[in-house]
């Protein structure tokens, strides 16, 4: 789960600075974007590591509901009065909810764009790249579409707020000064992430 | 004080259980939390029904025994404090109290408030031994252990096996108890010898026990009458992945 977890952060980190070149001035952002994305799906590294990931998310996904079954099944019938909420943090105890979220979402993100990009007809760019660029501009211009992505980056988010120090707990990190520093780490890092991700669509929404 | 009770009664772990009104009216606010029991089972115990069982020992704090769930949380509304460390000064007149048994798989009501909690004892069966010197004394520093492991290894030691941690926990998870009983030998120089074994023999029989997975929620410290950290949770991982390395 930890590792998993923590691949998959890293992969966000990734995934939203190549992104971020959406927000570059439009005549360069278009090529550029497209040569960018031209160079994923070409390059034999990059592949490999798309093949890690598909499979990092299905090992996480497939724990998360071993772990939920688990827990479904040590527990007991529930309390008739029940005020065990006071003791931790709501997304802390949603982590499936949330998961299930960023994964449905995932879903619609792979048919919307991964799909066309590698198995569909797409137009080409002045430099003869796939124009990928065009169909995110275009995809953004709808407020549901836009209001979809804002729901699943926020659900992220807060999956990663509890989940990036967790997974350093599960690995065995137990110093207390440490434990302090990830947990902020942690805090910055979802954070950054969330607002990161969520310029673009807005961005792209407002601008186009 | 006038104080409505609503108490989980339920004659054995096969029959289905159920709430039931009581209501008392002489409760002093001095009283602890089980002696305002007791005052209930007296009375049951004139009009000739059967007393609501619950478990205690010491009536002190230290072992263990008493744990219920108290309005909703573990030992009741005061942090890091025993079921019968709580007084009757922490409610008002007038105030129901719904008293319910530690719920978990692992924890089978034995009758009403009294659950079985074994599975507690079989984590701890299952770390083995630990090699000491027996015999004559031993020279008092042929061990040496500083002032600070020594405190580190008895927060940990602190633990007195309520499971509140469990009945608290969303996942049922016994991390902190077996957390906590990992690093109490950890963090001594005593027992480093069977330190792999034990880990790895205490977290798969925890695993294998119907016990939840830890998710770190923190809950489990917040109720934990020993206030035991969540880091001893951490420290477990840690021995345990170590272990796992060598073997
Ligand atoms: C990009 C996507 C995702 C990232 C970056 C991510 C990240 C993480 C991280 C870092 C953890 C902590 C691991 C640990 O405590 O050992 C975690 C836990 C978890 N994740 Fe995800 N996750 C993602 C997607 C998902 C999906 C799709 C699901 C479910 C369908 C899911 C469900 C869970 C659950 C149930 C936990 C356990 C709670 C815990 O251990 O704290 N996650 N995730
Ligand atoms: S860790 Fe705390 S709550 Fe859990 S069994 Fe030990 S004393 Fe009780
Ligand atoms: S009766 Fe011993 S701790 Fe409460």
């Amino acid at each position: 789960m930890a590792l998993t977890g923590l691949f998959l952060s890293f992969f966000l980190i990734i995934h939203l600075i190549g992104n971020l070149q959406l927000l570059l001035p439009e005549e360069q952002a278009h090529l550029q974007y497209n040569l960018y994305s031209d160079f994923l799906s070409t390059n034999f590294l990059v592949q490999l590591i798309a093949y890690v990931l598909y499979a990092t998310i299905l090992l996480h996904t497939i724990d998360a509901i071993y772990l939920t079954i688990k827990a479904k099944k040590a527990s007991g019938a529930g309390y008739v009065k029940d005020k065990r909420n006071r003791a931790s943090k709501w997304y802390a105890r949603q982590m499936m909810l949330l998961g299930s979220i960023v994964f449905a979402f995932l879903v619609i993100h792979f048919k919307d764009f991964w799909y066309p990009y590698k198995f569909g007809e797409l137009p080409m760019d002045a430099n003869g790249n796939k124009d990928l660029f065009s169909l995110v501009i275009t995809s953004f211009q709808e407020l549901w579409y836009v209001i979809l992505y804002a729901v699943a980056i926020l659900s992220l988010g807060f999956h990663l707020l509890h989940g990036f120090f967790s997974a350093f707990r599960s690995v065995g990190v137990h110093h207390p000064k440490y434990n302090q520093l990830i947990k902020s780490i942690g805090v910055v890092f979802a954070i950054s992430l969330t607002f990161g991700y969520l310029i673009i669509p807005f961005f792209i929404y407002f601008n186009f | 004080m006038k104080i409505h009770l609503k108490v989980w009664r339920q004659k054995n772990r096969h029959t289905k259980g159920k709430m039931h009104d009581y209501t008392l009216t002489e409760v002093d606010e001095e009283m602890s939390f089980l002696e305002m029991l007791d005052m209930l089972n007296l009375q049951l115990a004139k009009k000739g029904e059967r007393p609501v069982e619950f478990d205690h020992d010491c009536r002190e704090g230290i072992c263990g025994q008493c744990g219920v769930m108290i309005n909703g949380i573990a030992h009741g509304p005061l942090k890091n404090t025993t079921t019968c460390q709580l007084h009757m000064r922490s409610f008002k007149d007038g105030d129901t109290i719904y008293v319910e048994p530690f719920q978990a798989k692992a924890f089978p009501v034995i009758r009403d408030l009294k659950v079985n909690r074994t599975s507690l004892d079989e984590i701890i069966a299952a770390g083995g031994y630990v090699s000491v010197n027996t015999g004559q004394a031993p020279e008092a520093n042929t061990i040496l252990v500083s002032h600070e492991e020594a405190e580190n290894a008895f927060d940990a030691a602190a633990c007195i096996g309520c499971g509140a941690c469990v009945a608290t926990c969303k996942n049922a998870s016994a991390a902190l108890f077996t957390g906590a009983k990992i690093a109490q030998l950890a963090r001594l120089p005593q027992g480093k010898k069977e330190s792999n074994k034990r880990t790895i023999n205490m977290v798969n029989r925890m695993e294998d026990l119907d016990f939840g997975h830890c998710t770190n929620t923190e809950a489990c410290q917040v109720e934990c009458p020993q206030d035991i950290s969540v880091l001893t949770i951490a420290e477990m991982n840690y021995e345990y992945n170590k272990a796992k390395l060598k073997d």
